[in-house]
């Protein structure tokens, strides 16, 4: 690639941080406002405080949304990760112009928007009575990650040779164990993408949440909506703040775990290209 | 078979509910296209189609520009600047809806940092009021949307041969010539991908909206929750949800012909 050092490729340079910093540095300041030592929204002057925290992490009502959020996401990633795998391995096998067509309809619950999707599981949930409960919540995000794993199972099984498993089976492994042993090692990698996004996707899903939890069920950002439109408690701040550090820890350890495997990736696409 | 269970919950309480969604559009209350009817007599509905569409399309223009140049600078750097603005764009991409939109409200709102300044500095005598209003929902949605046009946008330039432009440079082009005559028509794909994406999401926006525009503008999707939530009139909601659902579709099937839907959707992360 060629380098350039003229006024313009700078000033192109330039607006391209003056972008992402009006796409990181706003929402930053959850951060000062979280640590204001007055008992309304404000930015500290002077002294902070961690009040806000304190009151976040005793307080039973924001305690047991946090413990809601975790446990909801946690058992939606991993219905939607067990799923999306096996339905991904499934796609693969029999790969014809119908195994498309099917892949098109999962695809649906990540092309429709949310407040369609919110309508749905709305009405049916109060039909199967699962409105406001953590089961009705599970399967709905559950069914919104399912998508997702899909995704990033696949891109890791594009890479795998096909061959490999017809030796397991050939060598005389039964279908199960050549699942196990030879298929799953191998796409680790996207199983592992696939169950961090949906994490995150549950974890701060809002729209689907707004309409089917109510009383019993109050998420961490069903909670924030309420915070943010009464717009005066600093504690909101907080879990803000909280909330994208699980999100951003989630990412991290993505990160981490894939690295190497990117960089591999990426070479071998520009390679392609 | 391992598709089976995956596609059977799917079918069973996503697919089929969203059909029944759809087909309460002509049968609630009653049989017919009442209504749709609606849509030529109650000026209200008209006016928050209108609203949708333009929100929507000052959205995607600034969501693409800005996506461009921050696309453009990441393909011509190398190494350590170019990971940190990819990390950028990654965690903005991640960072909840909730948590941009309260930043917001706390920055722009009447007694906010930006005011604070603005008044401080002299520069305005009152506040400004810069949210509950067009300009408020505007900026949360091109917040929340340059990531998307970054990341096609980004495929798309990767992939460009970078020969091409040495060769118009030394055939006597000039910089910006060789951009608006080789460049830009190189990466109209990109650009074509990158605006559908962002339109098309933003079409069935809800959060930011809801939170920026305070109830003051008024697009379908925080109208449709209006209609179930308060109103219940699951007719309306139904049948403005299929008009939703029938342009998202539609501008889909436009965007695959341009580019792998998969892949846009696998870029995310």
């Amino acid at each position: 690639m060629t380098k350039k050092k003229s006024i313009g490729w700078n000033f192109i340079r330039g607006f391209a941080w003056a972008g992402l910093a009006f796409l990181v540095l706003p929402t930053l300041i959850a951060v000062p406002v979280s640590l204001t030592p007055k008992r309304y929204l404000s930015m500290p002057t002077g002294d902070v405080s961690l009040r806000h925290y304190i009151n976040l992490f005793s307080s039973t009502e924001w305690m047991s949304s946090i413990g809601q959020s975790t446990i909801i996401a946690g058992f939606s990633a991993l219905i939607a990760t067990v799923l999306g795998t096996l339905c991904a391995i499934g796609l693969w096998r029999i790969s014809s112009r119908a195994s498309e067509v099917i892949r098109g309809i999962l695809l649906l619950p990540l092309i429709i928007p949310p407040i369609i999707s919110a309508m749905a599981f709305y009405r049916i949930w109060v039909k199967l009575g699962l409105i406001d409960s953590y089961l009705g919540m599970i399967i709905a995000h559950a069914i919104l990650a399912a998508p997702m794993v899909l995704i990033t199972v696949s891109a890791s099984l594009a890479n795998f040779d096909l061959r490999l498993e017809q030796a397991s089976c050939n060598l005389g492994a039964s279908i199960g164990t050549t699942l196990r042993r030879v298929v799953l090692p191998s796409i680790k990698p996207g199983i592992w993408a696939g169950a961090i996004f949906a994490f995150i996707l549950s974890w701060d899903e809002i729209v689907v949440a707004l309409f089917i939890a109510k009383f019993r069920i109050m998420t961490l950002p069903r909670r924030m909506w309420d915070g943010i439109r009464e717009n005066t408690d600093p504690t909101v701040a907080a879990s803000a703040v909280v909330l994208v550090l699980v999100t951003i820890s989630a990412l991290t350890i993505y990160t981490i775990m894939t690295n190497h495997i990117r960089i591999h990736e990426s070479s071998e696409r520009e390679e392609n290209s | 078979m391992l598709v089976v269970p995956l596609f059977g919950l799917i079918i069973a309480l996503y697919a089929w509910p969203v059909i029944n969604i759809l087909w309460l559009g002509v049968s609630d209350p009653e049989l017919g296209i009442q209504n749709y009817k609606l849509l030529f007599t109650k000026s209200s509905l008209v006016k928050i189609l209108w609203t949708t569409i333009r929100v929507c399309l000052i959205t995607t223009l600034f969501s693409v520009v800005i996506g461009y140049l921050i696309a453009y600078a990441m393909v011509h750097l190398v190494g350590r600047e170019r990971n940190w603005m990819l990390t950028l764009v990654l965690i903005s991409f991640w960072v909840s809806v909730l948590v941009r939109a309260f930043s917001w409200l706390t920055l722009l709102g009447r007694n906010g940092l930006v005011n604070a300044a603005l008044v401080g500095s002299g520069l305005v005598e009152e506040p400004i009021s810069m949210i509950r209003n067009e300009f408020g929902v505007l900026i949360g949605m091109v917040h929340y949307m340059v990531p998307y046009a970054v990341l096609p946008l980004f495929a798309n330039m990767q992939g460009i041969d970078h020969r091409v432009m040495d060769a118009s440079r030394s055939l006597g082009a000039g910089p910006l010539l060789t951009f608006l005559r080789i460049y830009l028509p190189l990466t109209k794909p990109g650009v074509i991908a990158a605006s559908l994406l962002v339109f098309i999401i933003s079409l069935g926006f809800y959060v930011t909206p809801a939170l920026l525009g305070g109830g003051r503008v008024l697009m379908v999707a925080e109208y449709v929750s209006v209609q179930i939530l308060i109103t219940v009139q699951w007719g309306v909601a139904a049948m403005l949800a299929t008009l939703l659902l029938s342009g998202v579709l539609a501008l889909l099937y436009i965007m695959s012909r341009f580019m792998n839907i998969g892949e846009v959707f696998g870029a995310r992360g």
